[in-house]
């Protein structure tokens, strides 16, 4: 077996992942390399869910009960781990959502409604760059077409990286907000934060960051990247679907107004208006994702145990081999950065002319996961003049061994077509 | 899934390219970006040719080329019957074995029964086939209230 420096061990690992032992198609053990767009889940914090619902499950902040109280306790303990987890000066910042999309989404109506001097309007422009996930589009178009804002973007190089070069023209005096992906979710770049946060700041525009495909892999330390929202999900980190995050700085969760109004939100309330309770539930109206929210907290534990420098030491080797063995297959092209560097474990390839869609069935055949399509980020087929790619995303789980399943199989996917 | 038939549709595609037609529709499958362009011509109730260009995976690129071969000649009520019936099929989910009457209507075509299973690829083998009723809809409209935009 390959043994790579800066590897985890996986064999003990694997273990966590009760899925990762499955057969499918008739004796094909699970390759499963689709991590970019949903990871597995670990056993403990599948206990932690079921022991939720078997031993705790209530309604949060309310009610005097035992249940209610365990509930609570359970939920804030999740947001303090959360908070920790990406080293947020107070917990206070620490908003649960639903997923990153409601995050981003959350953020342009926070600034959709907001007086001075966050104000969005006709005079003031959005920017965003061409490789974001459509999550990080679309709420920004609908901003932009809602208030007159215009919304401009930075581009992407022949080699899969932002264009920075007229980043003085694009980020202007009225730029209100920058939004942008830490680590690309088709391109696996990793993007230069400071270059970007340092021109918002001398031109006072908020900056934004989709952690999505960041907090899985990396240490994420919103102070080190000085924004001033981070959006991210869970379930792309060993955490349960339906709970996200956004980090947002005091200050502005304090300024800016609420956008979903409803229970847990509200101070008081009359018929006539109502006073809004502090950040972080101002911005959390009904009853939350609680198990969900647990279980993410169950996750960040599992994490940080296993440590996050040493998830991206293993991914970052990981991610070096497959590179190099997926260079050697005939008439594949890599759309993105085609070295280690600056780049996260999530490879976009082409395969001569073979559609995505037959690469992945083929693939599929042989047990091995991948993801096909434009993975939600459709401008970046079009920057490079492609329908689709084939995506194949690594984690903590991932081995040499599935690095080479899956070139045997692309070798399989060209004879078939060939 | 990929049977012979359909291997060798894809890459031996019979009728591809754009030739003269009374109408041409554009069609897509915004989930994998599978695209056609397609005309049909019509002589009288006859179907005198279905020519397509299009982009896409084996299975959107086969199923366009074994249409071309089961329809061009056709009167139009057979190829109605045929669509619907091919539309039947891919509509099973796999769970009924296509008889004998079927596979009669549906020759070349009846390969796809295996795509049935798969509703993620059902949309790329309808895809001309769905193209196709739009487009004969178009033409049929132009001979009888003459053009319209």
């Amino acid at each position: 077996m390959t043994q790579l420096p800066g590897l985890l061990d996986t064999e003990a690992i694997r273990k966590d992942f009760p899925v990762l032992d499955r057969v499918v198609h008739d004796g094909q053990r699970l390759v499963y390399l689709d991590n970019a767009a949903t990871s597995q889940k670990p056993r403990q914090v599948l206990d932690v869910l079921n022991d939720y619902y078997e031993r705790s499950n209530a309604n949060v902040h309310r009610g005097v009960h035992v249940l209610a109280e365990e509930a609570t306790a359970l939920y804030e303990g999740a947001r303090d781990k959360v908070a920790a987890f990406v080293n947020a000066p107070s917990r206070d910042e620490v908003i649960f959502t639903k997923n990153a999309s409601e995050s981003l989404n959350l953020v342009a109506n926070m600034l959709g409604w907001a007086d001075e001097p966050y104000r969005v309007d006709q005079d003031t422009e959005i920017v965003i760059t061409e490789m974001e996930h459509h999550s990080n589009i679309v709420p920004w178009q609908l901003l932009s077409q809602r208030t007159g804002a215009k919304l401009k973007w930075f581009g992407l190089t022949e080699d899969g990286r932002l264009d920075l070069s007229e980043i003085e023209q694009i980020i202007t005096e009225k730029t209100k907000v920058v939004s942008f992906v830490l680590v690309s979710n088709i391109l696996g770049t990793v993007n230069p934060v400071e270059a970007i946060v340092r021109r918002a700041q001398d031109v006072g525009a908020l900056v934004v960051i989709d952690a999505s495909q960041a907090a899985p892999h990396m240490t994420l330390d919103v102070q080190a990247l000085q924004a001033d929202f981070v959006a991210f999900t869970g379930h792309k980190m060993c955490g349960p679907t339906g709970i996200g995050v956004l980090w947002g700085r005091q200050e502005l969760l304090e300024d800016l107004p609420p956008f979903l109004g409803g229970g847990e939100m509200i101070e008081t309330v009359s018929m006539h208006s109502s006073t809004y309770a502090p950040a972080p539930h101002k911005f959390e109206a009904g009853t939350p994702p609680i198990a969900q929210a647990v279980g993410l907290g169950a996750a960040v534990d599992y994490l940080t145990s296993i440590g996050m420098d040493n998830i991206t030491r293993h991914e970052h080797a990981l991610t070096h081999y497959a590179v190099g063995r997926l260079l050697e297959v005939p008439d594949l092209r890599i759309i993105g950065p085609t070295t280690a560097e600056e780049r996260g474990a999530t490879i976009s390839f082409t395969l001569g002319d073979i559609h995505p869609h037959d690469v992945g069935q083929v693939l599929d055949e042989q047990g091995i996961a991948v993801r096909v399509g434009h993975h939600c980020a459709r401008p970046v087929c079009l920057r490079y003049g492609i329908p689709a790619t084939t995506r194949a995303s690594f984690y903590l789980y991932s081995t040499p061994a599935e690095v080479d399943a899956l070139v045997e199989g692309l070798e399989h996917v060209r004879n078939f077509f060939g | 899934m990929y049977q012979d038939v359909i291997l060798d549709h894809y890459k031996n595609p019979h009728g591809r390219g754009l030739r003269d037609g009374d109408a041409e529709v554009h069609h897509v499958n915004p989930t994998c970006g599978d695209e056609i362009t397609l005309r049909v011509r019509l002589d009288g109730d006859t179907i005198e040719d279905v020519s397509y260009e299009g982009q896409g995976c084996s299975i959107s690129q086969a199923s366009a080329s074994v249409l071309n071969e089961l329809l061009v000649g056709k009167e139009l009520a057979e190829a109605r019957r045929i669509q619907e019936t091919f539309l039947e099929l891919m509509q099973s989910k796999g769970k009924s074995e296509p008889d004998d009457a079927m596979e009669e209507v549906l020759e070349d075509a009846i390969a796809f029964a295996g795509v049935s299973k798969y509703p993620a690829r059902v949309k790329c083998a309808l895809l001309s086939w769905m193209a196709w009723k739009d487009a004969t809809a178009q033409a049929l409209g132009e001979t009888a209230g003459g053009k319209t935009a």
